[in-house]
């Protein structure tokens, strides 16, 4: 990595250990973030091959994956107890260990304090130990793997008393205890996290940055660290005391006479649907952590790419405020077959039908946004157009499923694994990969490869649909989520032929990943080198070198004269005039009105 | 842009600087250029009010789980350790220890500030000790953590407390070592430290008080 002649000055006594190892600087840690995620992407999409493998072909002897995982396979075919750790682990390490902690982590530290003006965050020491946190919470997670009775079974939501009784399943032993365990360590690494963004963007802003000129980026990732800040805290409170259920006896969630391998069990009036209230308490939230930050980047990505402001800036970030607020209004339809009484089930339901309406006024503007724009199709705005369609393909179903009576047909089906697939994992998914290809110049120094990566949009944007389109239809002929083979179930039976299409679709997308990765690794040290502005855009980030020095800035803070989203600004030199021109050197004269409504 | 051209909304409409150009600090100043955006308060403030969120969340979550927990009919209050007692009156002293400190600190007077700032410690570590205390004469009484409901939330609720407590007492041992070794002005330390010490020790009459009267 090219270091400027001012960072080396800066930096001459820092060690290589303290440069890129136990690093302050936040740059760094996005980037260990980033990088760790994505190696925890290779798990998480590995599992995610077994589960297709055993879904299209049930039965089937696997020579090379039974050496792979000896533990897992039983005469070359695939143990059931195996098949629900995988999917179980699948769900965990893309959820939290991939998506929130590459966009929060990886996009957060790196670009918070580029985009707001600021040499580092507030407490980088701080933010050296959250990344030092998630470390050891995935060596505990992976190391389940290799325990008795294998890692979790009980899938990502770890309902007791399933989660809670060692004995009840080869799942539910030893894994599940490392699965809490991780989980809590990484909860204090992401509440050490988001109490950084949160005072950095408050507090260190450049000056003239006021809250309403900020990128939409850093709206999306403010909002996700208040949403992480007030709903983690509940699953790690729900941990402890399943851990204490698990460990110490107690009968928080085990009820009064579960009889586990004919034998009664001591616990007492514990209420297993108290873990599902606290777990979607912090779980529907977390779905918006998952999208707020993509939902931001992919703003910017648009208008850089549109060579056009943002449609409705003002509306862009009261819609992710609503949201935010909204996403703690609404764990209750994760839970409309627990036997809550009809009237909250409604309650429930036009809290979660509210949210279509933030959700379509994002949707409305990004096409306003690339209504009638000079846009350009590179790899990022290509994977922000697709994001928008997975959104709006996934949201429409999240419409089906908010109300309760179509949800109780669809609960635990294929069709509620398709929606979430598409409006969270996939959308969530094309954010970040949006996000690499933009920011990947600012980050590393250098350009990545176009053609490979449109050729990598094209394969992914067809898989994805490929794969998880058809598992509607699945879900309405009632195949049921972790179910193991749908074999076992004569009236599933004639649904194997499109799982094998799924399966095969999969692969494909599966596959299409190496082509990500080749550029990825080969543009990291062959890349061309970047210069300061690739793409012409509006933001602090490219007004400093690429990459940027220790301290980012040089000698001199950034100072704001305008918002973000100067793009085509009538009788500006340029297509794009950056947040830190003055104003007085863009005469707002020409066709535009002054003052006008808009 | 080429003649002609239609678009959605007017780019540069309202003057060149977009939205967030007028309106107080949410939406900057005119031209506002020198405008900082809050009033200053200190990095480690904010850090301070966020955990204190965090910890009432944390709270919150047990408070809902317990409040169900206890409408069922085998619910039984179990016994009050005196010491608790004993306990409750060390850490409001402490607390009005603290306040000596920060306003001495606050003054100035340094020599005040690090005696309180060390007394603070000292009642701090002795609540956590009496707490330990607490927990061991209900042991001796044979009231487990899986003993009944009412034992489990005890154990949970004050074990948490208990160390959120510590990490504070800790905090405060730092900042004492900062003035007593290091003669270095804490103030700003001592000022965001006093609203994480008396947060928990509401937070313990808050615990104390739903454990044995509602």
């Amino acid at each position: 990595m090219a270091v400027t002649h001012d960072a080396a000055h800066a930096e001459h006594e820092l060690t290589f250990i303290q440069k890129y190892i136990f690093s302050q600087d936040h740059k760094i840690i996005g980037i260990q973030y980033l990088l760790t995620s994505l190696l925890m992407a290779v798990i998480g999409g590995t599992l995610a091959m077994l589960i297709r493998m055993q879904l299209g072909w049930p039965g089937t002897k696997w020579g090379l994956a039974s050496m792979l995982f000896p533990g897992g396979f039983q005469g070359g075919q695939m143990k059931p107890d195996f098949y629900l750790t995988v999917v179980t682990m699948h769900g965990t390490i893309m959820i939290f260990f991939v998506l929130t902690t590459v966009l929060s982590g990886g996009f957060g530290n790196f670009l918070i304090p580029l985009q707001i003006g600021a040499r580092d965050m507030a407490f980088p020491w701080l933010n050296m130990v959250s990344y030092w946190l998630l470390v050891p919470s995935i060596v505990v997670l992976l190391a389940s793997f290799f325990v008795a009775g294998g890692a979790a079974g009980g899938g990502w939501t770890a309902y007791p008393p399933l989660s809670a009784i060692p004995g009840a399943a080869p799942g539910s032993g030893l894994g599940q205890t490392l699965w809490l365990i991780s989980l809590a360590i990484l909860i204090v690494a992401l509440l050490f996290g988001s109490l950084n963004y949160i005072t950095t963007i408050f507090q260190m802003r450049a000056r003239g940055l006021s809250l309403m000129r900020l990128p939409l980026t850093i709206w999306g990732l403010f909002v996700t660290a208040i949403l992480m800040l007030l709903s983690f805290p509940v699953l790690f409170a729900a941990a402890i005391m399943l851990l204490f259920d698990r460990l110490a006896g107690t009968s928080f969630f085990v009820p009064t006479g579960v009889v586990v391998g004919g034998q009664l069990l001591s616990h007492t009036g514990g209420n297993p649907l108290l873990w599902q209230h606290l777990f979607w308490f912090l779980g529907h939230p977390e779905v918006y952590v998952l999208i707020l930050p993509a939902m931001g980047m992919v703003s910017d990505i648009i208008a850089a790419n549109g060579r056009k402001p943002i449609f409705g800036y003002q509306f862009m970030v009261g819609s992710i405020c609503a949201i935010g607020i909204l996403s703690f209004l609404v764990w209750g339809h994760h839970m409309y077959t627990s036997g809550m009484h009809p009237l909250v089930g409604t309650a429930f339901m036009a809290t979660t039908l509210a949210i279509a309406i933030p959700s379509a006024v994002k949707t409305f503007n990004w096409l306003a946004s690339l209504w009638r724009a000079r846009i350009y199709f590179t790899s990022a705005m290509l994977f922000a157009i697709g994001f928008v369609s997975l959104f709006v393909t996934g949201g429409l179903t999240g419409i089906f499923l908010a109300q309760p009576p179509v949800d109780i047909h669809f609960q635990d089906t294929f069709f509620v694994v398709a929606h979430f697939h598409f409006v969270m994992a996939s959308a969530s998914l094309f954010g970040v990969f949006g996000g690499l290809y933009f920011w990947f110049p600012k980050m590393f120094g250098r350009m990545m490869n176009e053609r490979l990566g449109r050729i990598h949009f094209w394969l992914t944007f067809v898989g994805i649909y490929a794969t998880f389109f058809p598992m509607h239809f699945l879900g309405f002929g009632g195949m049921m989520r972790r179910v193991y083979s749908i074999q076992l179930y004569q009236h599933l039976r004639d649904l194997q032929p499109l799982n094998v299409f799924v399966s095969l679709a999969a692969f494909g997308l599966g596959l299409a990943q190496l082509i990500f990765m080749y550029n990825f690794l080969y543009s990291l040290f062959r890349g061309p080198k970047a210069e300061r502005n690739p793409w012409r855009a509006t933001t602090l980030e490219w007004q400093a070198p690429s990459p940027p020095p220790h301290g980012n800035w040089g000698h001199h803070l950034p100072e704001v004269h305008r918002w973000a989203y100067d793009y085509s600004v009538p009788g500006a030199a340029e297509d794009y005039t950056p947040q830190t021109v003055p104003a007085a050197p863009v005469p707002a004269h020409g066709s535009a009105p002054h003052g006008g409504s808009g | 842009m080429l003649p002609g051209t239609r678009m959605l909304e007017r780019p540069g409409a309202g003057g060149p600087a977009g939205p967030g150009r007028t309106g107080g600090p949410f939406f900057g100043r005119p031209g506002d250029s020198g405008a900082v955006p809050l009033p200053e308060i200190s990095p480690g403030r904010i850090g301070v009010w966020l955990i204190v969120g965090a910890v009432v969340v944390l709270f919150a979550a047990f408070t809902s789980t317990y409040v169900s927990r206890r409408v069922e009919p085998d619910w039984q209050t179990g016994p009050l350790p005196a010491i608790l007692w004993v306990n409750t009156i060390v850490l409001l002293a402490s607390s009005a220890a603290l306040e000596w400190a920060r306003r001495g600190s606050a003054r100035g007077a340094d020599v005040v500030a690090r005696t309180a700032l060390g007394l603070t410690t000292l009642l701090g570590a002795a609540f956590l000790a009496g707490q330990v205390t607490a927990w061991r004469q209900l042991v001796g009484a044979g009231v487990y953590l899986a003993s009944n409901p009412h034992a489990g939330f005890f154990y949970l609720l004050t074990g948490t407390h208990a160390v959120h407590l510590a990490g504070g007492v800790g905090a405060l041992a730092y900042a004492w070592w900062k003035v007593r070794i290091l003669a270095a002005n804490a103030d700003a330390m001592v000022g965001a430290l006093a609203i994480y010490w008396h947060f928990v020790d509401v937070l313990w009459l808050y615990v104390f008080a739903i454990l044995f009267w509602f």
